[in-house]
């Protein structure tokens, strides 16, 4: 390959953000100072270099929060470091949402304006932003005369129990992520008061080369108050009273299970994990052994919780049994669905578990190395878990004697960059691997060719969490739990206009309505427009399902999805076509772009949308709503992935319910779309 | 060292199971590892490809060669899918016609087809694709600078295209990504498929995604070494030598009047197969024959675009 690399140089500071992760330097062939020695040494410096790759994703996001923004001089350093083209690595790193390409303020707050704060708000979170401070990409705030703040609106940030959010995005010596929630007008007004008033000296070089740190940390972002997780803990007896025992596939439940610590042991110790029973489940897996495992995952009936509802076992067993060497097994914690925060509260509040579940995955399965993938947005859980891996690690329970065992376990964790699309897995290899997170062809599927092109396994966090319960109480007892097609226990994320928003652990097969009993019902006793349920890729259910049973098979049967556990309530006062156009601006920018179906589709989709919203149909609503039929058609059929497959599962689903305005109460145009529906919402499938 | 294409005149005879599937009700037997397209294309069943190309990996994105296959949930690609033994193919059911007029209709409505050939034509007919019912198209100018997660709406009753100003920024070719299908062809043939080069990649994600050079630099600035390959592979037009573009904007091109020479390149000692592509005496594109064993359609600079020396001295020795 003729590298070719910008001639700029990359700044002190810009090297040192690439270099603290690549290592520094080692001959001129990988940027460092040319030697004569170099046309040697080159040889092995470069397919290091090339394996390198993965390390891709770390180097951007160190330039970014070190920097702010990743410059053409720095972008040809890190292609010299990782011989990889320019080119390339540009198409990777636009492919993400948290990286910039021009200089700007050095704080970026991004406000969700997804839907759970929406149906909390009863309208955009943002207005009020954008009403006190301007618009979107405005200036707030001087720090060295120049502009420190600015904001900008974003996905759902997976803190939708708060039922508003913020991501403060920081670059320089002190640059980072936090996260607050709840988030208002006045907490902006906050953030911007608290720049650090006597940073007043001499104005930096614009491109950040040099001067006094010219993107020099702002904010002490350690003491910016950590949001907290609401989980009411409702022990699930009191399901029991609310749905009424007997309740179409009513199993009753001893209390929370996957729950049990969040908010009462200590996060950040790995002693008192111990002490709350950490740790029995993985003793029990040494002494099992893989095959004993497998046969309790499959005893225990587990499926997936990540969306396609895959039986665990058969996944782990297909990897263990794999010829092809070596192995590897990702645990999914990218949590980008809309309405979602269930992860985020086990990595925030329990992140042992989770290091935990995922040893056991990679010792029964024959993987040495595995991976968590975190959600960028999610940075107190990625810095729990860091601490989580850190500490496990020096005490033996990860390494090359996993508690005593002999056998070899050790992870790595990632952060996204701000893709929804990078939870689907393959995509997620992708984004590993340093290419852009563009889901696979399949078949082949993980097992046979994932991560590297090596067999691996990939659960999403809750699944996980579930294995360590079945190691704990025995897999016929799992079973025993829930209803005989969906065993065992699932979490719920309630937000929206609901009294106790949280998050909530229920036996499978509990109903909505007992669901909803359990968090106080509509907010203020307002009446029910309509649930969301599942996510953006989910449906809308009404008041009058109370009695579906929240069961895969349930839903199933009633043309909805659990997909990842999502809640959201609406009552009479949200204005669902708000939603319905947040949720097709979602799908229009996180779409990978890759297949037609879905990359002019999602785009499609939103314009349709927007006509029939503004009264403006362009032949007729019959004739807008036989081109959304044509659309939701080619993207279920056509689109490679579950993102297309399920991009029009929401709109589709809110029209054949009549909740759009300008659709709605036209009840033949209803029924036209009901019977162009007619084959029902499918369960998100990816094809595992 | 030569190589040879299995399958390729010459190459070594293995004997290759077979597999029986049906395509439309009717029986075929085809070589296992074969795809659903070439076992359609073995009984001169007709799929319609734009992002399939023979001598390069199936990226299956474009999605217009869907099939359905008894028992899968969703329509599957035909140029990327191995056919496996019973399997039931069907090319020409309401579902799989309602997906590539969709396809078409998508495309026509977003994308400048106008160069992308009488297939395509015939296709959009064919399928009976309407891209005009999602209204008058939304002109923009500039793609280049659009972020991941962000974009404006467009204006309410028009339809997004990809359309932009031309990129003209060297004397050897234009790229003119209003005509653009994001097919992914030039990219492998800049990469590992052939040229190695990698001037070129996917940026953005999305309706936003683009061919791009690193953060959009001018060719001149970027890698490119003007082989002239990922013209050779761009199915729509996008790509095209700086002599058919102006030609074609003068309204002069005319394919009836070219003729097409096959010679051998006289710059080295490869030999690559040349095709001069003649109008008025001029040579006005060179392209190389993709069922060449040793260079399956590719070139290098020299061969590619130095015929305007080659006319040079043409017209010197007249
Ligand atoms: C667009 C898209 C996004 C996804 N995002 C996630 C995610 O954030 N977390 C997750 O666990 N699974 C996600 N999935 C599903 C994964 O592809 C995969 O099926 C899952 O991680 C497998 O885990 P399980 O077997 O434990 O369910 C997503 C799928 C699609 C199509
Ligand atoms: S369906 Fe969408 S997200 Fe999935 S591969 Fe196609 S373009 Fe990408
Ligand atoms: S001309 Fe050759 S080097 Fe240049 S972009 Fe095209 S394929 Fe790549
Ligand atoms: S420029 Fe041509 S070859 Fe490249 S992606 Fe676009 S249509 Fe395909
Ligand atoms: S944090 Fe706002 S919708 Fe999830
Ligand atoms: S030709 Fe098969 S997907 Fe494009």
């Amino acid at each position: 390959m003729d590298l070719r690399v910008t001639e700029a140089p990359a700044s002190p500071a810009e090297r040192e953000a690439v270099d603290s992760v690549l290592g520094p330097p080692e001959s001129g062939w990988s940027g460092g100072a040319r030697t004569p020695l170099d046309g040697h040494v080159a040889i092995g410096g470069l397919s290091r270099a090339r394996d390198r790759r993965r390390l891709l994703l770390p180097a951007l996001h160190a330039l970014q929060d070190r920097v702010g923004w990743i410059s053409s001089a720095s972008l040809g350093y890190l292609c010299a470091r990782l011989d990889v083209a320019p080119a390339e690595v540009y198409g990777v790193a636009s492919a993400y949402a948290l990286f910039r390409y021009e200089p700007g303020p050095p704080v970026v707050v991004h406000v969700c304006d997804d839907v759970a704060c929406r149906a909390a708000c009863g309208g955009d979170p943002t207005g009020p932003i954008a009403a006190r401070f301007g618009p979107a990409g405005s200036a707030l705030g001087r720090v060295d005369g120049r502009a420190a703040v600015t904001w900008q609106p974003s996905p759902c940030l997976g803190h939708c129990e708060h039922g508003s959010a913020a991501l403060v995005q920081q670059a320089g010596e002190r640059g980072g992520r936090a996260t607050l929630a709840p988030f208002t007008a006045d907490d902006l007004g906050h953030l911007v008061s608290l720049l650090t008033p006597e940073r007043s000296g001499a104005p930096g070089a614009p491109d950040g080369s040099d001067g006094p740190d010219p993107m020099g940390g702002l904010l002490d972002l350690g003491s910016l108050p950590v949001p907290l997780a609401l989980v009411p803990q409702v022990v699930a007896e009191d399901v029991g009273s609310a749905g009424g025992p007997g309740a179409p596939g009513w199993t009753e439940g001893p209390g929370p299970r996957l729950l049990r610590r969040v908010g009462r042991v200590d996060p950040t110790s790995l002693d008192a994990y111990r002490a709350a029973g950490g740790y029995g489940p993985l003793r029990r897996a040494i002494e099992l052994g893989p095959t004993g495992v497998i046969a309790e995952l499959k005893d225990a009936k587990l499926l997936g919780r990540g969306g396609a509802a895959f039986p665990t076992g058969a996944k782990w067993e297909a990897v263990a049994r794999n010829p092809v060497r070596p192995h590897y097994f990702v645990a999914n914690a990218d949590e980008s669905e809309p309405g979602t925060f269930k992860d985020r509260v086990f990595l925030d509040h329990d992140p042992y578990a989770l290091v935990e579940a995922l040893t056991i995955a990679g010792i029964t399965t024959g993987a040495e190395q595995g991976f968590v993938y975190v959600r960028g947005e999610y940075p107190l859980g990625a810095s729990r878990l860091e601490h989580a891996v850190g500490e496990a690690r020096a005490k033996g329970f990860l390494g090359s004697d996993v508690m005593g065992s002999g056998l070899a376990f050790d992870l790595e964790i990632r952060r996204g960059a701000g893709a929804y699309i990078a939870g689907e897995e393959t995509a997620l290899f992708n984004s590993i691997e340093g290419r852009r997170p563009e889901p696979r062809n399949k078949p082949p599927f993980p097992v046979d060719r994932g991560l590297f092109d090596r067999p691996t396994g990939v659960n999403n966090v809750e699944t996980l969490l579930a294995v360590l319960e079945v190691l704990r109480i025995g897999g016929l007892a799992y079973a025993a739990v829930g209803t005989s097609g969906s065993t065992g226990t699932r979490l719920f994320c309630l937000s929206g206009r609901v009294t106790r928003p949280g998050l909530y652990e229920v036996p499978m097969g509990a109903t909505l309505g007992a669901l909803l009993s359990m968090a106080g019902g509509v907010a203020g006793g307002r009446p029910l427009q309509a649930v969301l349920l599942g996510g953006a890729a989910g449906t809308f259910v009404g008041p009058e399902d109370l009695d579906l049973p929240l069961s895969f098979e349930g839903a199933r049967e009633a043309g909805a999805t659990l997909g990842s556990g999502v809640v959201v309530v609406l009552d009479d006062t949200v204005d669902v076509a708000g939603v319905l156009e947040r949720v097709a601006r979602f799908f229009r920018d996180e779409s990978c772009g890759q297949c037609v179906p879905c990359r002019v589709g999602t785009q499609r989709q939103e314009e349709v949308l927007g006509r029939l919203v503004a009264g403006r149909p362009l032949e007729s609503v019959d004739a807008e709503l036989a081109l959304l039929t044509d659309l939701d058609v080619v993207m279920r059929d056509a689109s490679i992935c579950g993102l297309g497959q399920t991009a029009t599962s929401l709109v589709t689903s809110a029209l054949r319910r009549g909740l759009v305005p300008g659709v709605v109460g036209n009840g033949v145009t209803r029924d036209k779309a009901a019977a162009a529906r007619a084959s029902g919402d499918g369960e998100r499938e990816d094809g595992t | 060292m030569t190589t040879v294409a299995p399958g390729a005149p010459g190459a070594p005879v293995t004997l290759r199971r077979q597999v029986e599937l049906t395509i439309d009700g009717q029986a075929v037997t085809v070589p296992e590892g074969s795809t659903i397209l070439e076992a359609c294309r073995s009984i001169g069943t007709e799929v319609p490809t734009l992002c399939y190309l023979e001598t390069l990996t199936p990226v299956n994105v474009c999605r217009v060669c869907v099939v359905e296959v008894e028992g899968s949930r969703t329509l599957v690609p035909a140029c990327s899918r191995p056919v496996s033994g019973g399997m039931e193919v069907r090319t020409d059911s309401e579902r799989v016609r309602t997906s590539r007029r969709m396809v078409l209709e998508l495309l026509a409505s977003s994308v400048d087809l106008s160069t992308a050939g009488g297939d395509v034509d015939r296709w959009i007919e064919t399928y009976g694709a309407r891209p005009e019912r999602h209204g008058p198209p939304a002109l923009s100018t500039e793609r280049d600078r659009a972020r991941a997660g962000e974009h404006e709406p467009v204006a309410v009753g028009t339809a997004a295209t990809v359309s932009q100003a031309v990129k003209r920024d060297n004397d050897q070719y234009v790229r003119d990504y209003s005509k653009c299908i994001l097919c992914y062809k030039c990219v492998e043939a800049c990469g590992e498929e052939a040229q190695d080069t990698f001037a070129i990649a996917v940026a953005g994600r999305g309706f936003d995604a683009r061919i791009s050079t690193e953060m959009d630099v001018p060719l001149p600035d970027s890698a490119c070494v003007y082989c002239g390959n990922c013209i050779a592979v761009c199915p729509t037009g996008a790509l095209m030598f700086v002599t058919e573009h102006d030609l074609r904007a003068r309204g002069e091109w005319d394919e009836g009047r070219q003729q097409v020479t096959r010679t051998v390149c006289p710059y080295c000692g490869v030999g690559c197969n040349l095709e001069l592509h003649v109008q008025d005496d001029r040579i006005v594109k060179v392209t190389s024959p993709l069922d060449h064993d040793v260079t399956r359609g590719n070139l290098c600079v020299k061969g590619r675009f130095g015929f305007e020396f080659a006319e040079a001295l043409d017209g010197g020795s007249r």
